[in-house]
């Protein structure tokens, strides 16, 4: 990894020894990561992983403490005079970021803007597209992602999944050559999961280079080209989705992966609970009802491990 | 609960439609009665008390300095010290969030110093203080005229700008940049409040496209920030068509209460010259009130619930699908 300060042949990122701490507490501890164009990579990992971090300094939201990271040749944050690095200005930072697309975990829609503006704002502003050839091009992307009928639509008055789906048509607006997706699906309902990830995948096939965290492994399996696991703060291990979820060899690898599988089981059993107390309630009829509402409080109580997935595991990650 | 249920079955005796009695509220007719006994007084007082003598306050309303202090003093310096103290505001603000200690600490000071200084103070002090100390105001060189008249020149060679203070001072220009220095250390914090209830996420999503700073203030953050600072700022303003009766202090005579009130002095009926007055300011206040409310709807937009106009496009994109 060490063997070239500037790439030649670069990959489109190309990060060594990234480092970052907040108020004194490591969050990153020397991430190395390439990724080549067209590429998929989900970042794997619990919470407190570093993985978001290590997102927000590739398109520096987060400033680093040390390693360097090139996208597309470019240095990142600074400006390299014969050894010396110079901050560049928030101008400077700004143009290195238009062609590096973000999507957030909670959108950040611009909600006093319709789904339509949202999409034309950053071409029209940033790049100075005229806005008769902006609206044309948003109107486009917003067809792509299946909100062709939702223009005028301010972000308040969309679901999670379609208020997600025009935050990637808004990245998409800047043509950027790098997509950076943060966490896309966890805030959001469960049955609106799947939207979303079918507008990654499509982008995904398109050859679009493609940085991902995640916790959806289903998506990791099939779209990843290259699977990287972090945990605390350093790279613990990576490659092709079948080694790395499929066979992985580190034990904190299989003790987080056993989790996350324990958790999709608990869910879909606290689901089969609550739903054969619907089930029963809606059978029951009469006084049978009335019985039904009595063990009302106790499916809750089979149930909880869903409600508060992260309890069980830590209980587990012990053994 | 189970109650209702367990009854389900026999259709004869589900309960029907619910006519129960409404809670009372004898106190509210109390109330209604204490009012009616005030209300009647006042009208006895108006209908028996010759010194009201409302036709004359309604005169008073009518007349040509009145009328001219009410738009030129009143209005004229409502909308000009607002709209300096709405853009200094905003700068100022701006100024107090930024990463720069030396901006940050001037907006500080200046915040501090009007928000402490009367504007009644604030207002004699311009007119009267700084005519006293300077009848000529001009900016040029530091020290330009004793330097010109010891090499012998002209004095006014270094100076760049100049404004007779005393002539200047008569004008209602004066009393805007009174109030409005004064309002726009009320209209920093405000804009500043408005500035930090925008989500950081509405930044970061505006600098992951590439957005320079300044245009992530101005397209993103500003109108986000505006739906909390306009309430207040509606306010302000109000309170400011009040506050220009202070401009006497300047003084400036062409103001509308100024105006009536000697009406009603010369004439010896104070109180019409009162009443004309406070009918003209009630009659302002209340057409900004109405406006204050469309402000806040068009700022609103986007946010809670969506308008009818909004609705209707949205049954329609609905109804099309």
């Amino acid at each position: 990894m060490t063997t070239a300060t500037r790439p030649a042949e670069a990959p489109l990122v190309h990060a060594v020894n990234v480092m970052k701490s907040f108020h004194g507490n490591e969050v990153l501890k020397g991430i190395d990561l390439d990724v080549r164009r067209g590429e998929v990579v989900v970042l794997l990992g619990p919470s407190g992983s570093g993985k978001t971090t290590f997102l927000r300094c590739i398109n520096q939201l987060e400033t680093i403490d040390g390693g360097r990271i090139w996208v597309d040749g470019d240095l990142m944050g600074y400006a390299d005079k014969g050894g010396q690095l110079y901050r560049l200005t928030d101008k400077q930072i700004a143009a290195q970021r238009r062609d590096i697309g973000m999507c957030f975990q909670r959108f950040n829609l611009f909600p006093h803007k319709t789904a339509l503006e949202n999409v034309m704002e950053a071409p029209v502003q940033v790049k100075g597209v005229k806005k008769k050839d902006a609206r044309k091009r948003g109107i486009e992307l917003l067809e792509r992602v299946g909100l062709g009928d939702k223009p005028a639509a301010y972000p308040a008055q969309l679901s999670g999944g379609q208020q997600q789906r025009v935050a990637i048509a808004r990245a998409l607006a800047m043509d950027p050559k790098l997509m950076l997706f943060d966490e896309p699906t966890s805030a959001l309902d469960p049955e609106l999961v799947g939207e979303v990830l079918a507008v990654m995948r499509e982008l995904a096939a398109s050859g679009m280079t493609m940085i991902v965290v995640t916790h959806e492994m289903g998506f990791a399996r099939d779209v990843a080209d290259e699977v990287v696991f972090m945990d605390g703060g350093v790279v613990v291990e990576q490659g092709p989705p079948s080694e790395v979820i499929g066979n992985p060899r580190h034990p904190r690898t299989k003790d987080f992966l056993r989790r996350m599988r324990a958790e999709e089981e608990e869910q879909a059993e606290a689901v089969a609970a609550a739903l054969s107390v619907v089930q029963a309630n809606i059978a029951g009829t009469g006084d049978e009802a009335g019985d039904a509402k009595a063990t009302d409080p106790a499916a809750p109580a089979d149930a909880t491990p869903a409600t508060t997935p992260s309890e069980p595991p830590a209980e587990r990650s012990g053994d | 609960m189970s109650a209702t249920t367990s009854a389900r079955p026999d259709e004869t005796l589900r309960p029907g439609r619910i006519d129960a009695k409404p809670v009372r509220h004898p106190w509210r007719w109390v109330a209604v009665a204490v009012i009616a006994v005030v209300v009647a007084m006042m009208v006895s007082s108006f209908l028996t008390n010759p010194r009201w003598d409302f036709s004359y306050a309604f005169q008073i309303m009518q007349q040509t300095p009145v009328i001219r202090g009410l738009w030129i003093g009143t209005i004229g310096g409502t909308i000009g010290s607002m709209i300096l103290g709405v853009v200094l505001g905003v700068v100022l603000a701006v100024m107090r969030l930024s990463d720069n200690p030396v901006l940050r600490f001037v907006a500080f000071v200046y915040t501090w110093f009007f928000r402490a200084i009367p504007r009644y103070v604030l207002l004699g002090l311009i007119g009267v203080g700084i005519g006293f100390l300077y009848s000529r105001l001009t900016i040029g060189v530091p020290f330009g005229e004793q330097i010109a008249t010891a090499v012998g020149i002209d004095r006014d060679t270094f100076t760049f700008f100049g404004l007779d203070w005393n002539a200047f001072s008569s004008t209602i220009w004066a009393g805007i940049l009174g109030l409005g220095l004064s309002e726009a250390a009320y209209m920093a914090e405000i804009a500043r409040a408005g500035i930090q209830s925008v989500d950081r996420g509405q930044t970061e999503a505006a600098q992951a496209l590439g957005m320079p700073p300044g245009k992530t203030m101005r397209r993103i953050v500003l109108p986000q920030a505006m739906r909390v600072i306009v309430p207040p700022t509606g306010n302000e303003t109000i309170a400011m068509v009040k506050d220009t009766s202070l401009l006497i202090a300047i003084p400036i005579t062409n103001e509308l209460f100024f105006q009536a009130y000697g009406f009603g002095q010369r004439s010896f009926k104070i109180m019409p010259g009162f009443v004309a007055a406070t009918l003209w300011y009630l009659i302002v206040c209340s057409i900004l009130m109405v406006g204050q409310h469309y402000l806040e709807r068009y700022f609103g937009r986007g946010f809670g619930a969506p308008s009818k106009k909004a609705q209707q496009q949205l049954s329609k994109i609905e109804a099309d699908h």
